[in-house]
């Protein structure tokens, strides 16, 4: 009884055309010799606090393939509308893509309501579509904004559950970065004891989690403004190599040289300049 | 069987993908892949415990406040108690996808039913609907509820709608993974005719006894009670919660 109902109008961009041609891949791998590409996860530790003018959201910057960092400075902290900013962890490709959707429908919504979007109609938006999806779209959300009614920081999971919340955390880093909220939050704290709580939130997760790493990113909204910091904290650089291990001139001895000149004609010679303007 | 969308439903009924894919075992249960498994472990009636209780003018609810994912508690304080109408609410265990989404249904549906017959609706419209939405798609959710409420026709009513999709009122119920516990205290402990306050204290009771024996069930309890002339919601701490013998 393998039948699934395609609609005649599909609302959203995920089309489920390649599901037939994917099994059939995934079932004969073996004799096929070759493996399937990982989907490329975002490890990630991403959190959320609310404090007395608004909301922090942090999010780490590694996304992995596998073992292996894919992005080493990737953003996490994605724009929903221009006083809501969303986190996104699980599959890279679905938090990216279910934003930017709920981003552009949102924004239509904004123009035909003439208000500014409330925090509480993307959270409906987004658990809304992830529950049709039953799942199978692996989007873990920190949606975090302020509107008409104040601040607001919700969680939402894979499957379309949301929790609103007034401190929440996602990804393979959470349980760390839960372990420094639980020991630290409280309600109406100041601009700057809210970064510095998220920030270290985020460090908990990037150096005692593997999904997550590199730098800390930042995205504080209040009304009216948001401050995008990107980096906010640059945890991990690149250290500087203090061996050389290229060799001077004359370290070989040269015992004969020989040229040979190629014989060439210059046909033609043009220059296109490009407009980059 | 495959599940219409239609506008009632808000499009969320759930898109049945091929069962028959290979690789699948046969299970059917929808957490086997090992992808994020939110809400209300393993077991089959959801870490929780809910209850509600009947009383002359009105009815007690009540819930634990924990929800799951897998070991992890994803949220501590969560409030199972949700509004459906001004005196009508359900309690939800089960997947907290599943109930949120049919909550969220039905509060749509029970609403613009209200503004066309243009007076407050009765619980058992809305037990109705829930038990509609549960029996339909029962192979695709996993969800127990209890609405409860109060209307003019017959007062406070309890009704029962466990997985699988059966309606039935009941003058007190429990359900969710804690609930096995205290079958044995509802049965011995409940008389009819009990006052709000003796129901409050009764929930509470048993809703303290659950959380002790159930690791799935914690945090606060939240109770709510729902008359004629509103609705009083209250919250029981951790350190205040009932005593009782503990070995």
């Amino acid at each position: 009884r393998g039948t699934f109902n395609l609609k005649a109008s599909p609302v959203g961009a995920v089309l489920f055309v390649s599901l037939c041609r994917n099994t059939l891949l995934e079932a004969n791998v073996a004799k096929l010799g070759c493996s399937l590409p990982p989907a490329r996860k975002t490890g990630t530790t991403i959190c959320g606090v609310v404090y007395k003018d608004g909301v922090v959201l942090g999010a780490d910057t590694r996304a992995t393939e596998g073992m292996v960092v894919a992005d080493k400075n990737c953003s996490k902290i994605h724009y929903i509308s221009p006083n809501i900013y969303c986190c996104g962890a699980g599959t890279a490709a679905d938090t990216e893509m279910t934003t930017q959707l709920i981003s552009s429908n949102l924004e239509l919504h904004s123009l035909s309501t003439n208000r500014l979007p409330r925090v509480a109609t993307a959270n409906r938006m987004l658990k809304q579509m992830l529950f049709r999806y039953q799942g199978y779209i692996g989007a873990a959300l920190v949606l975090g904004g302020v509107d008409c009614n104040g601040p607001h920081l919700y969680s939402i999971y894979p499957h379309g559950s949301t929790d609103k919340l007034p401190y929440v955390t996602m990804g393979s880093g959470s349980l760390a970065a839960m372990a420094v909220f639980e020991d630290r939050f409280k309600p109406n704290m100041e601009e700057e004891e809210a970064k510095q709580l998220v920030r270290d939130a985020i460090a908990a997760g990037i150096f005692n989690d593997l999904g997550s790493g590199s730098n800390i990113d930042l995205c504080v909204i209040t009304k009216g403004k948001v401050d995008y910091l990107r980096p906010h904290d640059e945890a991990n650089k690149k250290g500087v190599r203090t061996g050389d291990y290229k060799y001077k001139h004359g370290t070989t001895g040269v015992l004969t040289k020989q040229v040979t000149t190629l014989q060439l004609e210059v046909m033609d010679e043009s220059v296109q300049t490009m407009d980059t303007s | 069987m495959s599940p219409a969308v239609n506008h009632w439903t808000f499009g969320i009924a759930p898109v049945v993908l091929a069962k028959t894919r290979p690789g699948a075992t046969g299970v059917r249960w929808p957490f086997t892949s090992g992808r994020a498994r939110e809400a209300l472990s393993f077991c089959a009636c959801g870490s929780t415990t809910i209850m509600a209780v009947e009383f002359d003018g009105g009815v007690v609810i009540g819930a634990d406040s924990r929800t799951t994912t897998g070991a992890y508690i994803a949220n501590r304080v969560t409030d199972k108690l949700t509004p459906i109408h001004d005196r009508i609410f359900c309690c939800r265990s089960g997947s907290a996808a599943d109930t949120q989404a049919i909550a969220d249904a039905v509060s749509y549906q029970l609403g613009f039913h209200s503004i066309e017959l243009d007076e407050p609706p009765l619980v058992q419209t809305a037990a109705n609907l829930f038990k509609q939405m549960c029996y339909r798609y029962r192979e695709e959710l996993m969800a127990g509820i209890i609405v409860a409420g109060w209307d003019k026709r017959r007062g406070g009513q309890v009704y029962t709608v466990p997985m699988g999709g059966m309606l039935v009122r009941q003058p007190v119920s429990v359900g969710g993974s804690g609930s096995s516990y205290i079958y044995g205290f509802i049965d011995s402990k409940y008389k009819s005719g009990m006052t709000k306050e003796e129901c409050l204290r009764f929930t509470a009771d048993a809703l303290a006894l659950a959380m002790e024996r159930d690791g799935s069930s914690g945090g606060v309890v939240r109770l709510a009670a729902i008359t004629e002339s509103g609705l009083e919601r209250s919250v029981i701490l951790g350190n205040q919660l009932p005593t009782f013998f503990s070995a």
